[in-house]
């Protein structure tokens, strides 16, 4: 099963619950709510806003002034047809928006205008999860309590920045297919690189264009009815997310098998604490009064806005994985890392272009591998934000191919291409970094090697090849990783007569 | 001109009139200014103090003032759609329909009493208090543009913008005997409109005559890019010239004309003006609107529904009425508890009922279902019928408190109303006569779009019947 990282000290053997349940899978849908990139908020001209002083993107609409109406963005249906078009969802020629009726100081107008019954998307997949449908709706205000606590209990007073109200949302809700926090993040990751891809929003966890909710349930394994589920709210980072789900499948499961129920309810992670909380229960649900906005007329989707979305796409990391794999020849790790992770990927094919010496499929392996060595030395970053330039990755990639530098001297080369940038082959010659290789070159020194260690020398001509890395590394610090250790190891057994 | 010669002008005349030289437009704005300050029936909750800066004379409407129903934002001006709620709220931007005839040449004279958010037949549910009718000031003048009504039909204004939800305009331009035209819903745009029923409201003209309600519509229509329900017309307002009816087939509903609580007053001035209008040419035949007694049901699901969604906004944080609390839900019940009348929470009650969950399919649901039937019915007869004639109102202005303790006889004033407003369709009611000495409403309802052959028809019977509207006038402002 996949519920990896499910706390099982004390838990299984002790509760008193039914004996027989040896384990629960989690069964886990997720809800994400996207800020569309739109230029203008989606039922009204205001800029989307970006950090700018409070209550400066308003409007009367977004205000909810009286006699105020709303007009749906077009760019927002635009991007939501892509992101339905990429997830393969089924779109819908005619849909509507519904009024979600509840008070709070962030809804101006006391209702959100959303999709209910009849939503822009329906149905999809995007890797091993199927999507249930893809909606389009306004964000709300941004409500700041002031005072001690933070939350609006206790507050002094709670102040409305209306500038993020009405900004362009897609929800995108999925079915209940996810198995493990680890998976839900996972998929995240691919689903975001999936929106930026397509364009269509700056997916930043952290900012809070790209926000998570989870609905989780457990049933013991091998059973296929779903157990009580509780949703997890606004979840703001991968990381979160995990612990989140994970903290809430181990709540759940300590439930039962103390023998008591999961109660439906709204649930609230505090990742500083771990802890879970709730925020209300099914009976203080409430009840959205959901219907048909009736100053908004039906979306309707012609076969133009279908071609202009068709036109709009870009390869999504998907089909180029299978890119990545079936005509470069990539391992599937590489494959996936270099199209989930969409940077590296740009970064993996410019550096393609510009390697003129090299041959795909031939180079294209090495190059992913020595991508992964460069965003290992940049902390994980966009490789393309080093002083490594893919022409100089190229080069250097190049030059280990056709041996004139071995895997020891090109890692010092990208050292110094990290820290100065630069050009390989210059910092080859000007350090002295060429390969060393040939019997011409290298059996001296192996023979210096195995004067210096005649112990060594004995064993390895007994046929005990163990210590032959005591040679070997005699022969790289000689020639300061400039040799092929291969070849080195060939030049031993010939010294040797072997 | 004196200032009776100058108010028995309609806006029409006025407008030749100054186009002739033999008027001035602030001496016009000024006589109406006066006498709307005046007022003594309640038909203004606010009177410009002096002439605008930036009023257009040289446009088509040549400045001639306008009262302007209380629902519709205009920058700087109270709008306060009647209620305590807005009471002083100043919005920063002006509807576009009023946009559109200032930009015309309408100069804004005052702004109209109306009932609460516009939900009323006697705008006795205003916050700043009843409005009298003109013709007997014990009497309502109908709602809920009460205020454009009366304040037209006394000749404090030449002209007067409201809106119609189930019956808002037509029903007090009966009561008052004026001219009152309820668009086809969407050619107007209700951006800036204090919205009650977002699916039914739609603004209008009341006027002294047919032609002033020509020429105040054709400059309201239009498409605009504030308002995504707002179609605009495809064809040109033409100012009315017929003179007969010949070959035009008028159908009466039988639902609705052999009704309880038809008064035979009312039933009477009908009938004599179906008569003119056979001697003018048309032909009258019966035809059917099956669905047409539950329209008021349904009506009274789908506006208050719509309502509770639209007056959520009303919440004490943002503008308007705000009752300070220690806690948010508190702050929330008593703003609205204080600030809306008893009418107004009456619907917001019914509407948050029909649309909760569990019981939208049997309230909501079926009432646009019902909605639905009712258009194809009116589109079935408008293939044997050229229009669709009614009373307006069942019965003529009715006496101050006569009917503020039953709400349901109040709603039944909306009954020859409603039907139209549910299927979108335009109607215009006219004066056809007196009963009691009140003026009758003469309801006269087209397909989509068909305002054109409504206003020429409604001419043609305007000129035949000869109403004299001047009692109202000459009663009011008598003195000054």
């Amino acid at each position: 099963m996949n519920g990896g990282g499910m706390p099982s000290d004390g838990t299984e053997r002790g509760a008193g619950g039914p004996a027989e349940v040896a384990s629960y899978e989690p069964v886990i849908g997720l809800e994400i709510h996207v800020q569309l990139r739109t230029r203008t908020k989606m039922f009204c001209s205001c800029p989307l806003s970006f950090g700018e002083p409070p209550n400066t993107h308003t409007c009367p609409v977004c205000l909810g002034l009286p006699g105020s109406l709303p007009v749906a963005n077009a760019e927002a249906i635009h991007y939501g047809l892509m992101i339905g078009l990429a997830v393969g969802s089924e779109l819908a020629p005619r849909s509507i928006f519904h009024r979600k009726n509840y008070f709070y100081p962030d809804l101006p107008k006391g209702y959100q205008i959303s999709q209910y019954d009849e939503p822009l998307c329906s149905g999809g997949r995007l890797g091993e999860v199927r999507i249930h449908r893809v909606h389009l709706e306004e964000d709300a205000a941004k409500l700041t309590h002031v005072g001690s606590s933070g939350r609006i209990h206790g507050s002094d007073a709670s102040v409305v920045d209306f500038n993020r109200g009405g900004t362009p949302l897609a929800e995108i809700v999925t079915e209940p297919d996810v198995r493990s926090a680890e998976q839900a993040s996972e998929w995240l990751r691919l689903l975001r690189t999936t929106l930026r891809q397509l364009g269509v929003s700056d997916v930043n966890m952290e900012e809070g264009s790209l926000r998570c909710d989870a609905n989780i349930s457990i049933r013991p394994v091998g059973t296929t009815q779903l157990g009580t589920k509780t949703e997890l709210k606004n979840m703001n980072s991968f990381r979160f997310i995990e612990r989140g789900i994970r903290a809430e499948v181990a709540r759940q499961e300590a439930l039962l098998r103390a023998g008591e129920t999961v109660t439906q309810e709204t649930l609230h992670f505090d990742p500083r604490t771990e802890a879970i909380t709730s925020l209300r229960s099914k009976e203080e649900a409430h009840d959205y009064r959901y219907f048909p906005e009736p100053d908004l007329p039906p979306v309707r989707i012609t076969n133009e806005m279908l071609h202009r979305a068709r036109t709009a796409m870009p390869e999504l990391p998907a089909a180029r994985e299978t890119r990545f794999a079936s005509v470069l020849g990539l391992n599937v790790e590489s494959a996936r890392l270099l199209s989930w992770r969409a940077e590296l990927g740009d970064y993996f094919e410019a550096a393609l272009d510009a390697g003129a010496s090299m041959h795909p499929p031939a180079g294209a392996q090495p190059l992913a591998n020595w991508i992964s060595e460069l965003t290992a030395r940049h902390d994980g970053d966009d490789p393309a934000d080093s002083k490594v330039t893919p022409q100089a990755l190229a080069t250097l990639v190049g030059l280990v191919g056709s041996k004139k530098l071995t895997q020891g001297g090109a890692k010092q080369v990208l050292d110094r291409l990290v820290a100065e940038g630069g050009d390989p082959a210059a910092i080859v010659d000007a350090e002295s970094l060429g390969a060393v290789g040939g019997a011409d070159e290298l059996a001296p020194v192996v023979r210096a090697a195995l004067e210096a260690n005649p112990d060594v020398a004995a064993k390895l001509r007994d046929g005990d090849m163990k210590p032959i890395g005591v040679i070997v590394g005699y022969v790289m610090k000689e020639t300061r990783g400039r040799a092929d250790g291969g070849e080195v190891t060939a030049i031993v057994r010939a010294e040797l007569g072997l | 001109m004196d200032v009776q010669e100058i108010i028995g002008l309609t806006a029409a005349q006025a407008i030749a009139a100054i186009e002739r030289g033999d008027l001035d437009a602030v001496e016009l704005f000024s006589a109406y200014r006066r006498r709307a300050e005046e007022d003594e029936l309640g038909a203004f909750t606010w009177v410009a103090e002096h002439l605008p800066a930036d009023m257009h004379a040289d446009g088509p409407l040549r400045g001639v003032p306008l009262a302007v129903k209380d629902l519709f934002c205009t920058a700087g001006i109270p709008s306060q759609s009647g209620s305590k709620i807005l009471e002083g709220y100043l919005p920063p931007y002006t509807a576009t329909s009023v946009a559109r005839l200032e930009h015309a040449g309408a100069t804004i004279v005052g702004k109209t009493n109306q009932d609460e958010f516009a939900m009323g037949s006697s705008n006795e549910n205003s916050a700043f208090g009843p409005v009298l009718n003109p013709w007997d000031r014990t009497r309502v003048p109908g709602g809920s543009s009460g205020g454009s009504a009366a304040a037209v039909a006394a000749g404090l204004a030449p002209w007067a913008l409201g809106t119609d939800t189930g019956g808002s305009i037509r029903q007090p331009a009966a009561l008052c005997g004026i001219v009152g035209l309820k668009p086809t819903y969407g050619t107007v745009s209700r951006y800036g409109m204090i919205a009650f029923a977002s699916s039914l409201d739609q603004a209008g003209p009341l006027t002294r005559d047919v032609t002033d309600a020509a020429l105040l519509y054709r400059h309201m229509v239009g498409t605009d890019p504030n308002d995504a329900t707002a179609v605009g017309h495809p064809e040109e307002i033409r100012l009315p010239t017929a003179e007969r009816l010949d070959g035009l087939r008028l159908g009466v509903p039988t639902e609705l004309t052999s009704g309880e609580g038809l008064e035979p007053g009312v039933l009477a001035a009908f009938e004599a003006t179906l008569e003119t209008a056979r001697g003018l040419g048309a032909t009258i035949e019966e035809c059917s609107l099956h669905s047409a007694p539950h329209a008021l049901s349904a009506y009274y699901v789908i506006a208050p529904a719509e309502a509770s969604s639209n007056l959520a906004r009303f919440d004490g944080v943002r503008y308007g009425l705000r009752r300070e609390a220690d806690d948010l839900v508190s702050m929330y019940t008593g703003t609205r508890h204080d600030g809306f009348g008893a009418e107004v929470k009456r619907r917001i009650l019914i509407g948050t009922y029909a649309l909760s969950s569990g019981y939208y399919d049997a309230y909501y649901g079926r009432a646009q279902r019902v909605r639905t039937l009712i258009a194809r019915e009116f589109a079935s007869v408008f293939e044997r019928c050229d229009l669709v004639v009614t009373p307006t109102s069942p019965g003529v202005a009715f006496e101050l408190g006569a009917k503020t303790a039953d709400p349901l006889a109040m709603y039944l004033n909306d009954s020859f109303t409603v039907p139209m407003s549910l299927a979108g369709i335009p109607a215009i009611s006219i004066p056809c006569g007196l009963s009691e000495d009140l003026p009758v409403g003469f309801q006269l309802a087209g397909p989509a779009f068909s305002e054109n052959r409504i206003l020429d028809a409604a001419h043609a019977l305007e000129r035949a019947i000869g109403f004299d509207g001047s009692p109202a006038r000459t009663r009011t402002g008598a003195t000054s």
